[in-house]
């Protein structure tokens, strides 16, 4: 048993989402350093403001203004700061009642300790240095003493008879998004992988219908019961199916139109996916014999080419269509 | 409808051991031992199920359609009538109840599996915040636990002390030989949350078989009869909820009937000690009630399985004798967002 292989994926996905009319207020207002809240049809203010009432699910447009300061009502302190977390330094994740508002908003609380921080205590936004109308223009939250405050500074775009108007509205975020895994392929695509890397492609028998698939995957899909006996097949097959690719890929090095096909190898029952070369594209046809073709150093086949040997009979792999 | 109209029973139910890592393995290969062990119970195959349906989610080991793949291990030849929640394994459980209920199918083969090794589950885990304004900001499920442990020992209802009971009782109570022993304190994840507060990370697997009437009573001796089984979902802003109580949880018991009779034992789906004391709060669950015997998702954490498990382990209790009224829970979401919960009996021997 080879030791099982494993190999980094990285999965990223900038999504870009757009936003309600509630939403566009709010993530423009925090460009422009002023907090807005919506106002449910009973009077309640909720910062930060959805697009509808989480209780009755009426549509809410009562934009309001409120203050940057508020009053923490839960907060936990982080001691390691993930990636892509709002501060590098430990800090506290803090729910921030803020003046005028009714329910809480999550950010960061920059704080020198957990000593330094308590429920109840007064806080006020940071405002980041450069804002693009996102969550993050609140760069985090930081203590603040009432007494010893000046008058809060207020945004010149923001016009207190109609909170929520602002030139140039945002009306989309783009959140990047990446996420680091360890792929692991298993016992079955392991046995196989190393195999391959020798040259040899190995497929697994199926104890119950005796079918060989290649490459294997642990199991008979059919049967639902696990393949474990190893058995060599090819190198040479036979072309089941193909199709030709007129559509470049994006980072793909092949020259359009080529051939992309399913190739039953000689002693397997499920065809795989290969390319054709070494025939004009629209010479290949069903039936074809081919061979793989390898290039120096590589772990896998680069592609098949024509076989020097009479096209399958039809009723040798009409099956495995 | 919430009330059983056909009366629906958990007959079977398997787990596989719980590890840290299976990186040797795929998912096949982790998922395929646990449905044929949960089939073997009531000596049925994948082709005497009326209808299969599973929990799991992509994001955790970054598989695109690992669920289809996943169905190699059940042999889905000649085509088979199947579903697929991409939640925990408990909801697929609801679902098939449901269709089991319609009259569609008088058995049900219900699945889920987590593979959490392969990437970090609490930078996964954050991909299911509100994109605006929760996402961007990358708090993990321990962050936000923590808050809600916070507002606990605030409002009175909890000290770290009691928390440190809460770890201590369902760690003991874990499975012998399993990955993840008791262990000491540790550090702060994010306090008021210590290591021992919060879940193990680590991959596994589970599988229930679900049975209608008579034919439940051919499969088993004592079937684990579903008497109600209902679901609730709070609002996903945070600040809006009262992190301290669990209304959906209580909702859902409501209606499931979980206070219209005692129940003798309580599998919690409470992945950080601090949410089980939420949970007994919103069940109402004396000093009576068994509360986690089998160690609860603290000591066995394979996420998207882990609810179901809570109603496999209820219901293997009922199997076996040691109860005979059992509530099962699970949960989803951060800070117990969505609750399902259900109502087990077995009959009076």
């Amino acid at each position: 048993m080879p030791e099982p292989l494993t190999a980094p994926l990285v999965v990223e996905f900038p999504f870009t989402r757009s936003l309600g009319p509630v939403q566009s207020a709010f993530l423009t207002g925090l460009r422009e350093r002023t907090v807005l809240g919506v106002r449910t049809t009973d009077g309640q203010v909720l910062v930060p403001p959805v697009e509808y009432d989480p209780r009755t699910a009426e549509e809410i447009r009562d934009l309001v203004e409120v203050a940057a300061t508020g009053t923490v009502t839960t907060w936990a302190w982080n001691p390691a700061p993930r990636r892509g977390q709002p501060l590098r330094t430990p800090f506290a994740w803090a729910l921030v009642r803020l003046d005028g508002a009714d329910t809480a908003l999550l950010h960061a609380l920059d704080a020198p300790g957990p000593d330094a921080v308590r429920t109840g205590m007064r806080v006020r936004v940071r405002w980041a240095l450069e804002r693009t109308g996102a969550i993050t223009d609140i760069a985090c939250f930081e203590p603040h003493d009432d007494e010893a405050t000046e008058p809060t500074e207020r945004a010149a775009t923001a016009h207190a008879s109609s909170p929520g108007v602002f030139a140039d509205p945002v009306t989309a975020v783009t959140t990047p998004a990446r996420l680091d895994y360890t792929y692991s392929p298993g016992r079955a695509q392991t046995r196989y992988l190393t195999a391959l890397a020798g040259r040899r492609t190995v497929g697994e028998r199926c104890p119950a219908c005796r079918k060989v698939y290649v490459p294997p995957r642990g199991a008979c899909p059919t049967c639902g019961v696990a393949t474990d006996e190893e058995v060599e097949v090819g190198p040479r097959g036979t072309v089941t199916t193909y199709c030709v690719v007129n559509i470049k890929a994006k980072g793909l090095d092949i020259e359009v139109p080529y051939v992309y096909a399913h190739i039953a190898l000689d002693g397997a029952d499920l065809a795989l996916h290969g390319r054709i070369a070494g025939i004009p594209y629209d010479r290949v046809r069903m039936g074809l014999r081919v061979e793989p073709v390898w290039t120096e150093g590589a772990r896998y086949p680069d592609h098949y080419r024509p076989a020097d040997e009479p096209d399958a009979d039809y009723d040798t792999y009409k099956e495995l269509l | 409808m919430t009330h059983a109209a056909r009366n629906v029973a958990i007959v079977a139910f398997a787990q596989s051991a719980h590890r840290r890592r299976t990186d040797g393995l795929s998912e096949v290969e982790t998922l395929m031992p646990v449905l044929h062990d949960a089939l073997g119970h009531v000596g049925l195959t994948a082709r005497d199920i009326d209808f299969t349906c599973s929990g799991s989610s992509d994001y955790l080991a970054g598989r695109a359609f690992s669920f289809t793949m996943a169905l190699d291990g059940v042999g889905a030849w000649p085509p088979i009538t199947e579903s697929h929640v991409e939640t925990d394994g408990a909801w697929a459980l609801y679902e098939a109840w449901v269709k089991i209920l319609t009259g569609a199918a008088d058995t049900a083969l219900v699945y889920a599996y987590g593979t959490s090794s392969a990437g970090d589950v609490r930078d996964v885990l954050t991909r299911q915040l509100d994109p605006y304004y929760l996402a961007p900001l990358w708090p993990d499920p321990v962050a936000l636990a923590a808050l809600q442990a916070r507002a606990l020992i605030d409002a009175g209802e909890t000290d770290e002390q009691a928390l440190a009971a809460v770890a201590a009782r369902n760690r003991a109570a874990g499975p012998q030989g399993a990955a993840h022993r008791p262990r000491a304190a540790g550090d702060y994840v994010v306090a008021p949350l210590r290591a021992r507060d919060c879940p193990p990370i680590g991959d596994g697997a589970a599988a229930v078989v679900l049975a209608a009437g008579d034919t439940a009573r051919r499969l088993h001796d004592r079937p684990a009869w579903i008497r109600g089984i209902d679901h609730r979902v709070e609002t996903h802003a945070l600040g809006v909820r009262d992190l301290t109580d669990s209304p959906s949880t209580r909702l859902a018991a409501t209606r499931a009937g979980a206070f219209d009779a005692p129940v003798d034992t309580a599998e919690l789906h409470a992945p950080f000690t601090s949410q089980e004391i939420v949970l007994r709060k919103a069940l109402r669950l004396g000093d009576g009630v068994t509360v986690n015997p089998s160690g609860g998702a603290l000591a066995a954490n394979p996420v998207m399985a882990t609810g179901l498990i809570r109603l496999g382990e209820a219901a293997a209790r009922i199997h076996r004798g040691a109860s005979d009224r059992a509530l099962a829970h699970a949960t989803a979401g951060p800070c117990l967002q969505q609750n399902l919960v259900a109502v087990l009996e077995g009959e009076t021997r």
